[in-house]
């Protein structure tokens, strides 16, 4: 019962299929009859932001939002691995040591039960972060995500004391990165190399997005809980199914956090502890200590390493 | 009339007594000035440490993002205030006793001006990206409110103690000539413009005055609020506060005023200015020190009845912490110690004394660098999200910088001690001289330059037709 979601749908079956399915589902909403087979980066390019893209299209840029269904997260306590989402994100972005961009937390519901809670950066519309920034290093992209310039940061860590959410994270010392990432081409939607004295978080994989990937949180997540959204085509998947994004959160009472700070947050959350992969309400379980980029053996060329 | 050769006594042995630091100096000083060089020395030795390894250095982790560098950012915003503010108040209202004390407070004001400047490059991840402050600011951020408004209160409290020391550095070129070196004769002569005391050049200097008087008190206002809103910005316990602007501005006047008495007794002591800050200063300053505790005492209250009443659930876990958990060390010795028992102590008559005074002001000092540090630290250590209260253990580097930013602050008032009077001889005679002005002859003499300060800045704003 517990593996079955998992196990049912094969590896490459999983990434194709979803990959085709919400693709389609983005062109419908469009208005575009066989998305499905439109290839791949047609589709982006023609929904993707950036000025450079925009310039011609008078399309509206997507706007990226997730929904986490608490409902399918159980910290991975039934794979017997550490949470995967971590792990994912880990891999993809060489996260230095001490930091989790995406982070799982035990929490203790109103009823005294307890549930999993992934954390990630909530891409607030009304961002407190950005707001205070005093040199522009943070700020919205087109598509409605909160990005970091490492190379404006000045350290000065105003907007870690204004997030509500305790997403950001600083680089004390000298981060490790991967070899060759100095000469990596750095851009604000792929922080690579690290470094120290700046201010970094979760991008919602705007490098991924932007090739029509979901990011590496979603795609790792063996139970499927996490789905990316876009508000613009009002759709979101989990790379199994696609949804309507506005009925979905409607029909399963979804919720935001700290949602009366006025900060409008886009990750929406389902209500949930894991029911659907046998979690019980008082059951205690503990999620296992997830592992670095290092012990997953990330690398510039293979940033999944030995995750999967 | 510098060079009145019938010089009444006080005049004289006002001379003697200011300017003895400056033509001797003891081997005490020498100790004094080689304990406080080796204190910022480690300081330097420290930052340059943070420097080349980065803030990994400190005890500041991710919970607890801020520490010692911005509690004490706080603290010598909070000292800055008094001095220029307290001066510029009593020369408007006229308060003839504030003669001996303009240059201590301006004094005190500029050096922790400066100090506080320090204090957030201290703490920048980058400060090689200092200048990027400048080419990318963005108004809206508070930091730039910050960046933008301390400069120009520093700026102001320059010129301003510079301003009185125009006629004061014609005082010294006049009257130490051959006593000092030539260098020293020449900065003064530079430092003086010129300055004759003649009428004209007295009017420029009673405008621009005037002008920096004005000036100075919404600056002064304006820097403890935007200090506060790096904070008040936030949505954090303890922080999201509405009344943060004024009760800061309050703050800094407290912590200010008890900073001037413990310089204040300093000097009297090791200067011997037995004459010149007196018991009736003591007092005064005593009330002021009252004053303001017992309006930061409302404040307090005010700020933690609010949030204790409803108790939301971020501030039920801060206060709850701050009040009986693991902040209660710190929280009741500062509250009772550095807020209740010093203003008891200078609202008692018999407690009113000038060592109890002197030892009250040490007492606020202290439980106003706690009150910010416990400002500053818990309500960054309490958790946003289910994961553990945040830790924080200041490292050797952060205490040695905060050691040194106090070495530092007691440094630039060293050293400037040695090259002007503490006390401000020209302001002192010109008090001196428009008493017997109105004595003899009550206007229009030649040193009437305004027997009531009250009119200073009203007169030198109607002559400003004529300089100009």
């Amino acid at each position: 019962m517990k593996k079955t979601a998992a196990e049912e749908t094969g590896e490459g079956a999983r990434n194709s299929l979803s990959r085709r399915r919400f693709l389609a589902g983005v062109g419908a909403a469009a208005g575009a009859a066989a998305a499905a087979i439109i290839p791949l980066t047609q589709v982006t390019k023609s929904t993707s932001a950036g000025p450079h893209h925009s310039a011609g299209s008078a399309k509206p840029p997507r706007q990226w939002a997730m929904v986490i269904d608490l409902r399918r997260c159980e910290g991975c306590v039934t794979t017997e691995k550490a949470p995967q989402c971590v792990e994912g994100c880990n891999a993809e972005h060489f996260v230095p040591e001490g930091q989790q961009w995406i982070r799982v937390f035990e929490v203790e519901g109103a009823a005294g039960h307890s549930y999993f809670l992934p954390r990630l950066c909530m891409q607030c519309e009304n961002a407190p972060c950005t707001k205070v920034c005093p040199v522009g290093a943070t700020y919205h992209n087109e598509e409605g995500i909160v990005l970091i310039d490492h190379e404006r940061c000045i350290g000065c860590r105003m907007c870690m004391a204004a997030c509500p959410y305790g997403v950001r994270v600083f680089n004390w010392d000298e981060p490790e990165n991967p070899p060759g990432a100095l000469f990596a081409d750095y851009r604000p939607e792929y922080p690579v190399p690290h470094r120290r004295g700046t201010v970094e978080k979760c991008m919602l994989c705007a490098h991924r997005t932007e090739d029509g990937k979901l990011p590496a949180c979603a795609e790792a997540c063996p139970m499927y809980a996490i789905y990316l959204g876009d508000l613009t085509n009002d759709i979101a998947t989990n790379h199994k199914e696609v949804v309507k994004l506005s009925s979905f959160l409607a029909e399963n009472s979804a919720f935001r956090l700290k949602e009366e700070l006025g900060t409008r947050p886009r990750v929406w959350y389902i209500p949930g502890h894991g029911e659907e992969y046998g979690h019980d309400i008082d059951e205690q379980r503990d999620p296992r200590e997830p592992r670095s980029w290092q012990e997953l053996g990330a690398t510039l060329e293979n940033p999944h390493g030995g995750h999967r | 009339m510098i060079d009145q050769p019938e010089m009444a006594r006080p005049e004289k042995r006002l001379e003697e007594v200011a300017f003895r630091p400056l033509l001797h100096t003891t081997r005490g000083w020498y100790v004094w000035l080689a304990a406080l060089l080796l204190l910022t020395g480690v300081g330097f030795f420290a930052y340059a440490h943070q420097f080349q390894k980065g803030l990994g250095v400190t005890g500041m982790r991710d919970t607890v993002i801020w520490g010692l560098y911005i509690s004490n950012f706080v603290f010598f915003s909070g000292v800055s205030m008094a001095g220029t503010f307290i001066s510029a108040i009593l020369r408007i209202t006229g308060a003839e006793w504030r003669r001996p004390l303009t240059r201590l407070a301006e004094l005190t004001t500029v050096s922790a001006l400066l100090m506080t400047s320090l204090m957030p490059l201290v703490d920048m991840g980058r400060p090689d990206r200092l200048l990027y402050l400048v080419r990318y600011g963005r108004l809206e951020s508070p930091l730039i409110w910050d960046i933008m408004v301390i400069p120009t209160y520093l700026a102001a409290s320059i010129i301003y103690l510079y301003l009185f020391l125009i006629p004061e550095s014609a005082v010294l070129r006049d009257r130490l000539n051959g006593k000092v070196s030539e260098l020293r004769q020449g900065l003064y002569s530079l430092l003086s413009l010129g300055w004759q005391g003649r009428p004209r050049q007295r009017k420029g200097l009673e405008l621009g005055a005037g002008i920096m008087m004005l000036i100075i008190i919404p600056l002064g206002v304006a820097t403890h609020s935007v200090v506060s809103w790096i904070f008040g910005m936030t949505y954090r316990a303890g922080w999201d506060s509405t009344i943060f602007a004024p009760y800061f501005a309050i703050g800094a006047l407290y912590s200010g005023t008890a900073m001037l008495i413990t310089l204040m007794f300093v000097f009297r002591r090791v200067y011997h200015l037995e004459e010149y800050f007196t018991e009736k200063h003591f007092r005064y300053l005593g009330y002021m020190l009252a004053a303001f505790g017992v309006l930061y005492f409302y404040f307090t209250f005010a700020e933690y009845l609010t949030a204790g009443y409803k108790l939301e659930s971020k501030d039920k876990l801060l206060l709850g912490n701050l009040f009986f958990g693991r902040y209660s060390w710190l929280v009741w010795p500062g509250f009772i110690g550095g807020q209740v028992l010093p203003v008891l102590l200078a609202i008692h008559p018999r407690t009113r004394t000038m060592p109890i005074l002197f030892g009250a002001s040490l007492l606020v000092n202290v439980g106003m660098w706690i009150k910010r540090y416990v400002i500053v630290v818990p309500s960054l250590a309490e958790p946003l999200m289910p994961y553990q209260w945040g830790v924080y253990t200041p490292t050797w580097v952060e205490l040695a910088i905060t050691v040194a930013s106090f070495a530092g602050f007691a440094l630039i008032i060293t050293i400037f001690c040695k090259l002007f009077p503490i006390i401000s001889v020209w302001e002192m005679e010109e008090g001196w001289e428009s008493e017997a002005a109105t004595v003899s002859a009550p206007s229009g003499s030649p040193g009437g330059m305004a027997a009531t300060p009250a009119t200073i800045s009203l007169e030198g704003l109607e002559g400003s037709q004529s300089v100009l």
